[in-house]
């Protein structure tokens, strides 16, 4: 039996203590004594959160398939065991030997958003890990950075010994044969970093330095050792119907976000939007086999015991034996009485049918992401979304029963005008008036509800709107206004639900997007004035923020508000994600011409993700 | 569609310890649905847009407690050797949760819960809690006592309560104090509100780690409310 890391009394005393205690169906305890290499596989918010994260069931389960590798799970301590853990010194933990994280040969983290970054100090600081890499010794595991934000690793370059750039499937087994036999030979920590910066996709920000122009822009980035690479080409598993994908995920004894058995059915995105950071990341557009999808779902249902399945992409509707799985999923599962929560999917008729075969119509509702309310607008971001595909989806929708719809925008596009605001207001009311108009008085069940909501923009690294000056507060909240006083002049103002997002946390959330290396003392400053789970809006602390910012000196307007020139050097650009630079300046350069460009499958627009040698850019086009 | 009355009431018996002492009641079940499915259990479920599986438990366990004697009934669309499907649930438990015993209901039996009328628990105390007063000589003393009035606390009131009646039994067994009291919807008595009127009626007030708390079984009542006749909620089930 297991020996618990907290005492009863104190797991007694905490909320939700299912949290910490590991042992979860599925989770995969091992032999100490088998296994030479632990391995910390760590989500930095709270369990729930993490729990629900697919790319850590996939990588948790990939690194205990590798002999001699035992892989187990770390998340956040949540602000009331946080505390305990702190006056009581209590090292971390590891969810399944329930051992102090110190002990493990590798710590690595998930980092999918910015409002995470002090949780890795959290996180770093309960396990007793020195926060700043250069400071850590042969006593201390290896901490990894993976996920989306590496794409820009630098704000928190300071921390992590490695940055792994790109899927995780393809390098781990070497590392851990580098490990083992560096290790093996007596070598030290530094001579595994060194080697293991030789690795494809692998980052040591130890060995690159960043020289400044006067003006604060990077004058020149350059590894600072012999034989390291000047830019780092992003990993990718380009077989995803022959890798890596957990037949058995651990299934959580609380219920989580993502509660259900979660089939990954295509990676990459053909659309090209050009606010959209993952769309560009995880070019080509690499889709899984249907019979490969189909037996994954019958096993990982039979494992895990879930009541529901759901399908994960960027854009669902792409993927091309969409109409086969979804009709073989029904099949399955209302003979199993499983439940299929559907992605969101482009409004049509196919996707109208299904839904109405899957949920109850009169509960749910359809969303829309038009993502800018004036088709200009729309040009300008590629959102191949026209007002009348728009109207056209809503009209069949309320004919099928539907009278709920859901809407979602951003502000503070690059060449936003008040018009193309105040179409948003108008689309909405477009919509409601649809509704009036489609479905007889004696058919209604009271009024048809819309909710929009905008979001802002926050420019991200790899996109065709790296160069865009992002928005201040004081934008936003005038732009959030605009909309507010448009809908409430619309006819069916009364059918028009408005919401908007913070504006503080997307401020932040900028500058961590597109910040450089100094910014890295600014979140440590943060931290240790008390910042975690700046994600949750009750614990995110806006004043001590500023305040962090004015003790380092550092602008804030720097790196959002500034206008970049097209030759200005980002502290990004020695990664290599594929997609070329000289393509994303063309598309910011038809952005502003308002030009649209064809999607993948229409027309291959050389961004240059074809050298990775397969998914959609060697496929016969429509 | 199936006749309800086709289907075969089952009453699942098993025991929580640790780490599972940790998760509560809710979770519990969904972890009982989702078991029901990883063993292939031919349960049933109910009719509708929603369906869920025919399940309900004998009486929820507090957080923090262990249990030799919990109860969960369910139907099933056909009948399953006992000792297989005992088997096959055990296969898919986690550490923590054993299944005791897998029995047939017979056809008139009520419901797991309404068929609770008392429960059995044995407190012993965590090292360095034990009550400062000779607690083995003064439980017989304090189960004389003609009246145990307590002050329940609800969430909405406050309501003084004579424990009494609800005892039916207390003694000491290996060290530990054993108690059986009503679990009945109507009358639950937790083990911390005897072990605490029994501290201070020696002058003394416990704190909420001072116990560990095991529930031994969860009894039925054969007899009659004057007479009763308590036997385990599987007892009046048969092998399959």
């Amino acid at each position: 039996m297991r020996t618990l890391a907290l005492k009863d009394e104190i797991l007694l005393k905490i909320d939700k203590p299912a949290r910490y205690i590991g042992g979860e169906v599925n989770s995969i305890i091992k032999e100490k004594e088998q296994v030479d290499i632990r391995f910390a596989m760590c989500f930095p918010d709270v369990y729930e959160i993490g729990m629900s994260h697919l790319g850590i069931q996939i990588l948790y389960d990939m690194l205990n398939q590798f002999e001699g590798v035992w892989c187990e799970r770390v998340y956040s301590p949540w602000v009331d065991l946080d505390a305990i853990m702190r006056k009581e010194h209590i090292p971390l933990f590891a969810l399944e030997s329930q051992d102090p994280v110190k002990e493990f040969d590798f710590l690595a983290m998930t980092l999918q958003y910015e409002m995470c970054y002090t949780n890795i100090l959290q996180i770093l600081d309960l396990s007793r890990i020195p926060l700043l890499a250069r400071e850590r010794t042969e006593e201390d595991p290896i901490v990894i950075g993976g996920g989306p934000c590496t794409y820009n690793p630098e704000p928190i370059a300071d921390f992590f010994d490695l940055f792994y750039i790109g899927e995780g499937e393809t390098q781990y087994a070497p590392m851990m044969e580098l490990y083992r036999s560096i290790r093996d030979k007596g070598g030290s920590r530094m001579e595994f970093l060194e080697a293991a910066a030789k690795l494809p996709g692998i980052y040591c920000p130890l060995f690159y330095q960043t020289d400044y122009k006067e003006d604060g822009t990077i004058a020149s980035f350059f590894p600072v050792k012999e034989g390291l690479p000047a830019t780092i080409l992003k990993e990718i598993e380009m077989d995803l119907s022959h890798t890596y994908y957990p037949k058995k995920p651990v299934v959580p004894f609380i219920k989580v976000t993502q509660d259900r058995v979660v089939l990954e059915i295509q990676r990459g995105c053909i659309r090209g939007c050009r606010f959209c950071q993952a769309g560009q990341l995880y070019r080509p557009v690499r889709e899984r086999d249907v019979e490969m999808l189909k037996e994954y779902a019958i096993e990982m249902l039979k494992n895990t015991g879930h009541e529901e399945i759901s399908l994960s992409s960027l854009s669902s509707s792409d993927y091309s034996r969409l109409p086969e799985l979804i009709d073989f999923l029904i099949e399955e599962c209302s003979r199993k009485k499983i439940n299929i929560s559907l992605p969101s999917l482009r409004i049509d008729a196919f996707s109208l049918d299904v839904m109405s075969k899957v949920q109850d119509v009169k509960k749910s509702s359809l969303t829309f992401a038009p993502e800018a309310g004036s088709q200009r607008m729309r040009n300008v971001i590629n959102k191949g979304l026209t007002e009348e595909v728009i109207l056209k989806g809503a009209k069949e929708a309320f004919e099928g029963g539907w009278s709920r719809v859901k809407l979602y925008f951003m502000l503070g596009l690059p060449t936003e005008t008040k018009e193309d605001i105040e179409e948003i207001a108008v689309l909405s009311d477009k919509i409601a008036r649809l509704y009036y108009e489609t479905v007889p008085k004696e058919q209604r069940k009271g009024k048809v509800q819309i909710v929009t909501s905008t979001s802002f923009f926050i420019p991200k690294p790899f996109t065709p709107f790296q160069w865009a000056k992002m928005g201040s507060k004081e934008d936003f909240l005038s732009k959030a206004h605009t909309v507010k006083q448009a809908v409430l002049s619309q006819l069916n103002q009364k059918s028009i639900k408005y919401n908007w997002h913070e504006a503080d946390v997307s401020v932040l959330e900028g500058v961590f997007a597109r910040g450089d290396r100094k910014v890295g003392q600014v979140i440590l400053k943060a931290y240790e004035k008390g910042c975690i789970f700046d994600a949750w809006s009750e614990f995110y602390k806006n004043d001590i923020w500023m305040c962090a910012f004015k003790e380092c000196g550092i602008d804030i307007d720097f790196y959002t508000t500034r206008e970049r020139s097209l030759d200005e050097i980002f502290p990004w650009d020695f990664i290599d994600c594929g997609v070329t630079k000289e393509f994303l300046k063309k598309e910011w350069e038809n952005a502003m011409a308002e030009q649209v460009t064809p999607n993948c499958k229409e027309k291959c627009n050389g961004c240059g993700a074809a050298r990775f040698g397969g998914g959609i850019c060697f496929q016969s086009r429509e | 569609m199936t006749n309800q009355n086709q289907h075969t009431k089952v009453r699942i018996k098993f025991s929580k310890h640790t780490p599972m002492i940790f998760i509560g009641h809710l979770d519990i079940m969904r972890y009982f649905q989702k078991a029901m499915r990883r063993a292939d259990i031919d349960i049933s479920y109910s009719a509708g847009f929603n369906p869920h599986q025919i399940m309900s438990f004998a009486a929820p366990l507090g957080v923090g407690l262990y249990s030799n004697g919990e109860y969960l009934d369910i139907e099933m669309n056909a009948p399953m050797n006992s000792r297989l499907m005992m088997d096959r649930l055990n296969q898919v438990m986690v550490e923590g949760i054993n299944i005791l015993s897998v029995k047939k209901l017979p056809e008139t039996a009520g419901n797991a819960m309404a068929s609770v009328a008392a429960a059995g628990y044995l407190v012993s105390f965590r090292k360095g809690h034990e009550p400062a007063f000779d607690y083995e000589k003064k439980l017989s003393e304090f189960f004389l006592k003609e009246q145990i009035l307590v002050v329940k606390k609800t969430k909405k009131s406050e309501k003084e309560l004579d424990l009494k009646p609800c005892i039916y039994e207390l003694s000491i067994k290996n060290g530990q104090i054993y108690m059986l009291v009503d679990a009945s919807s109507s009358g639950n008595i937790k083990p911390s509100l005897v072990m605490e009127a029994f501290y201070k009626e020696n002058g003394q007030i416990p704190s909420e780690f001072d116990f560990i708390i095991t529930r031994e079984d969860t009894y039925t009542n054969l007899g009659t409310v004057e007479n009763p006749e308590f036997v385990p909620l599987d007892a009046v089930g048969s092998e399959m």
